[in-house]
């Protein structure tokens, strides 16, 4: 039985304005199927009242405890029924895309079928920890739903106090500043931790989140408790053809503003060209006949700034790796956090490299499992404990790197600074 | 009676993304050397091997109707040799090899009404949440935020005229997950929890929730001989912490949930480490269905960035340059009590030093 679309005044101002509508597409759905119908009359409701209907239950599919949104409708008459039945339940399936979101058009038509199919034919592409959000599903149609996207290759994401669904950026696919392969270690670590996302039993949310360079477009360092990075320890590579192509179209004085005077670390440098040898450690790069630049390589912060604005004529080094961070997370309870470097630099080319970025993944997961209090983040943990404890649980080694610098009080018990002490001499001697 | 048949979930995990890549992606995996920016909405990329690859990068709606998805898809189809990605903002990009197809692509993306643009220099899309439509504690919505904002800042998308790229989120309340932002757009609740007593009891775990409250606001009490809870109201921070644990907690109100602008937040370690964005306006009413309050304040800081930040200034870079005080002058937006931090690590915000710019 078709339903008439109630007025919708106060959504349809959302369909003016040259941005795509979301609204329009709520619509077209509502030719479709009642539940859309029913949705944009609760929506509408709403935007009159300014007020949310949901709430919340207890929804799922078989063999797993997380991943469905469950959504029922809490806008009911004086008899207690819902006033928009046909969309009363509106779940949502967290589902796991590509690393990396690739799609071929074959594959996001299957997936629109099954969602025509089972749900309500809309879908977010994608939700803020990635996942694809096939959104507005009955309880009864949510097992057949996920069957089908199941059977295609996909699987649910997380939700709930679990590992999440993941992260990374596009990065090798098509950026020269990939530091590492990033959908592969996303696959590797996530898709070694699904008991953990699939039956959330951890004391909070714990996400990874993948970025192949400092620049880390999928801003990692605040949105995931676990950040792996790209980086290098080696010279920043340069391309003197690029570079010279880079200084004849910009000129001196962009030159100056847009690059030397803009390195937060000064290791940037211009020169003038008089055929001695650089020194060791620099990257040297001609820009004309006269003038060079130079990277002293040991100052170099990895802040990607001048990799962007002269890109190819500077690049990434040869030696390239990760830094981890561990604490980032949005402002419940503690406040906004950063996660801080726990890992300064580790390589992650071979097998045995992932293999060494899982099993650190597993243990900080289960140390968090074994010692976060109930809704405490990863780095609301780490700031009750301490940092030192922390890495000395994990038998991760303290290095400088890790602190803008030493502390500024003096409230510590030293007794053992002299172990601690042969504890560093002997890391320096085995390094 | 027998039991019905389950199927067992097959745990794949997060899918490899090789088959669903394009070609010239897949063969040059990690082996990119170069990209430039042609023109707003376009990249280019080089590899080692000479292949070269454009990118068309288009804005959508987020939440997409099936027909919408489809639409994209033909047009990936007939100019774009069948490939998508999507970048973290839920822009769409189709890739190409021959440069001969970005025009008849743009043609076609225009066409169907699809901005292309979100490069480089550009307010890219803005992050956001689910707000009234999906979630279960939403203090405003999103995707009405995002596009009456987006229709505001359109020319920004499809231009590339600011000194550095811009993100904006939105959150549909404190938790903020629509994350850090060159200019974020928050909820900020203006008075306590409306405490329905009656359910407390039945709904929340009350011990968990007096744990949740970030400054031990909230106690056990027996109300109507019930067991619930009571909020001291002068701690309260009306941070709305206490009612995803325990709907009876009201937070949310027509009136008293108000709409806070943030700036100055960027997660790239580019030039000056990562930063938080900063609150710079609160009191905005929560005005659907276009917010026009809000809008004003986001284009005013956003059109003073624009003509007063130098190259490569990101909103944080602009401001770290020119002073909190002339970001307030500038603006025009009044700087009061409530910008100076009180919470713990604040004195870490305060200017210890005669650094004042006249």
């Amino acid at each position: 039985m078709k339903k008439t679309l109630q007025e919708t005044p106060l959504l349809d101002e959302l369909e003016q304005g040259p941005w795509p509508s979301f609204v329009t597409g709520l619509k077209r759905l509502a030719q479709e199927n009642d539940m859309m119908v029913d949705l944009l009359g609760q929506l509408e409701t709403s935007y009159r009242t300014r007020t949310g209907y949901w709430k919340g239950g207890t929804v799922g599919v078989y063999g797993y405890g997380a991943g469905v949104i469950p959504r029922f409708t809490e806008l009911k008459d004086e008899q207690g029924k819902p006033m928009f039945p046909e969309a009363a339940e509106f779940h949502t399936l967290r589902v796991q895309p590509p690393a990396g979101m690739h799609y071929t058009t074959d594959l996001l038509r299957r997936l629109c079928d099954v969602w025509v199919k089972h749900g309500s034919g809309l879908i977010a592409f994608h939700g803020q920890s990635g996942d694809i959000m096939f959104q507005g599903a009955k309880t009864a149609n949510v097992q057949a739903a996920f069957d089908e996207l199941n059977e295609l290759g996909f699987d649910l994401g997380g939700a709930g106090a679990d590992v999440r669904t993941s992260m990374s950026c596009v990065g090798a696919a098509r950026c020269e500043m990939s530091c590492y392969d990033e959908q592969r270690a996303l696959r590797t670590v996530i898709n070694s931790n699904l008991d953990d996302m699939h039956r959330p039993s951890l004391p909070y949310k714990f996400k990874f989140k993948f970025s192949g360079c400092p620049n880390d477009c999928v801003n990692s360092i605040q949105r995931s408790d676990m950040a792996v990075i790209g980086t290098w320890r080696d010279a920043v590579r340069t391309d003197e053809a690029l570079a010279r192509e880079w200084f004849a179209a910009h000129g001196m004085e962009e030159l100056i503003d847009n690059v030397i005077t803009r390195c937060p670390s000064k290791a940037i440098r211009l020169k003038k060209a008089n055929g001695s040898e650089p020194a060791p450690q620099v990257s040297r790069v001609m820009l004309d006949d006269d003038h060079l630049l130079e990277i002293d390589n040991p100052d170099c912060v990895r802040c990607m700034h001048c990799l962007n604005v002269m890109p190819g004529a500077l690049l990434p080094g040869a030696d390239r790796g990760v830094t981890i961070l561990v604490g980032g997370k949005g402002v419940l309870k503690i406040g906004v956090s950063m996660g801080t470097v726990v890992v300064p630099f580790m390589k992650l080319e071979t097998e045995e490299d992932l293999t060494k970025l899982n099993e650190l993944a597993r243990k900080v997961l289960e140390f968090f499992a074994e010692n976060a209090l109930d809704h405490e983040r990863i780095g609301e943990m780490i700031e009750r404990i301490g940092l030192a404890n922390f890495l000395e649980a994990l038998d991760l080694p303290v290095d400088p790197s890790m602190v803008l610098h030493p502390r500024t009080n003096p409230y510590v018990r030293t007794d053992d600074w002299d172990e601690q002490v042969a504890k560093a001499k002997a890391r320096q001697d085995g390094a | 009676m027998a039991q019905p048949q389950h199927r067992l979930p097959v745990e794949h995990g997060a899918p490899d993304p090789m088959p669903f890549m394009h070609p010239v992606m897949k063969k040059n995996y990690g082996k990119w050397v170069y990209h430039n920016h042609p023109q707003p909405g376009v990249l280019y990329h080089r590899a080692q091997s000479g292949d070269e690859i454009w990118t068309v990068k288009a804005g959508t709606q987020r939440q997409m109707d099936h027909q919408t998805v489809r639409k994209l898809c033909d047009i990936a189809d007939r100019y774009a040799d069948g490939f998508v990605r999507f970048t973290a903002r839920s822009n769409i990009e189709f890739m190409v090899a021959d440069r001969g197809k970005v025009k008849p692509l743009i043609g076609a993306l225009t066409e169907a009404g699809f901005p292309v643009g979100g490069t480089a220099n550009s307010v890219s899309m803005i992050a956001h949440t689910q707000g009234w439509l999906h979630c279960d504690i939403p203090g405003t919505d999103a995707s009405g935020v995002v596009k009456a904002l987006m229709d505001e800042l359109y020319e920004e998308f499809v231009g590339c005229q600011m000194p550095n790229r811009v993100k904006i989120s939105t959150s549909c309340c404190e938790i903020n997950c629509g994350g850090q932002a060159d200019v974020a757009i928050i909820v900020q609740h203006t008075k306590p929890p409306k405490i329905n007593h009656d359910l407390v009891a039945n709904v929340c775990e009350r011990p968990a929730v007096v744990a949740r409250c970030p400054v031990a606001a909230i106690r056990p009490a027996l109300v109507n001989g019930k067991p619930s809870l009571e909020v001291d109201e002068k701690k309260c921070v009306c941070c709305g912490a206490c009612y995803p644990p325990c709907p009876p907690m009201q937070i949310n109100d027509p009136e008293y949930s108000k709409i806070a602008v943030w700036v100055g937040g960027k997660n790239s370690n580019a030039r000056i480490r990562p930063t938080f964005h900063k609150l710079v306006a609160a009191g905005l009413p929560n005005n659907p269905p276009r917010w026009p309050e809000v809008a004003e304040v986001v284009k005013k800081i956003l059109g003073t960035y624009k003509k007063d930040g130098r190259p490569w200034e990101r909103v944080s870079d602009w401001i770290e340059r020119i002073g909190w005080a002339a970001f307030f002058r500038k603006t025009g937006l009044p700087f009061t009590r409530h910008h100076i931090d009180d919470w713990r690590g604040a004195r870490s915000t305060l200017n210890a030093s005669t650094h004042i710019r006249f």
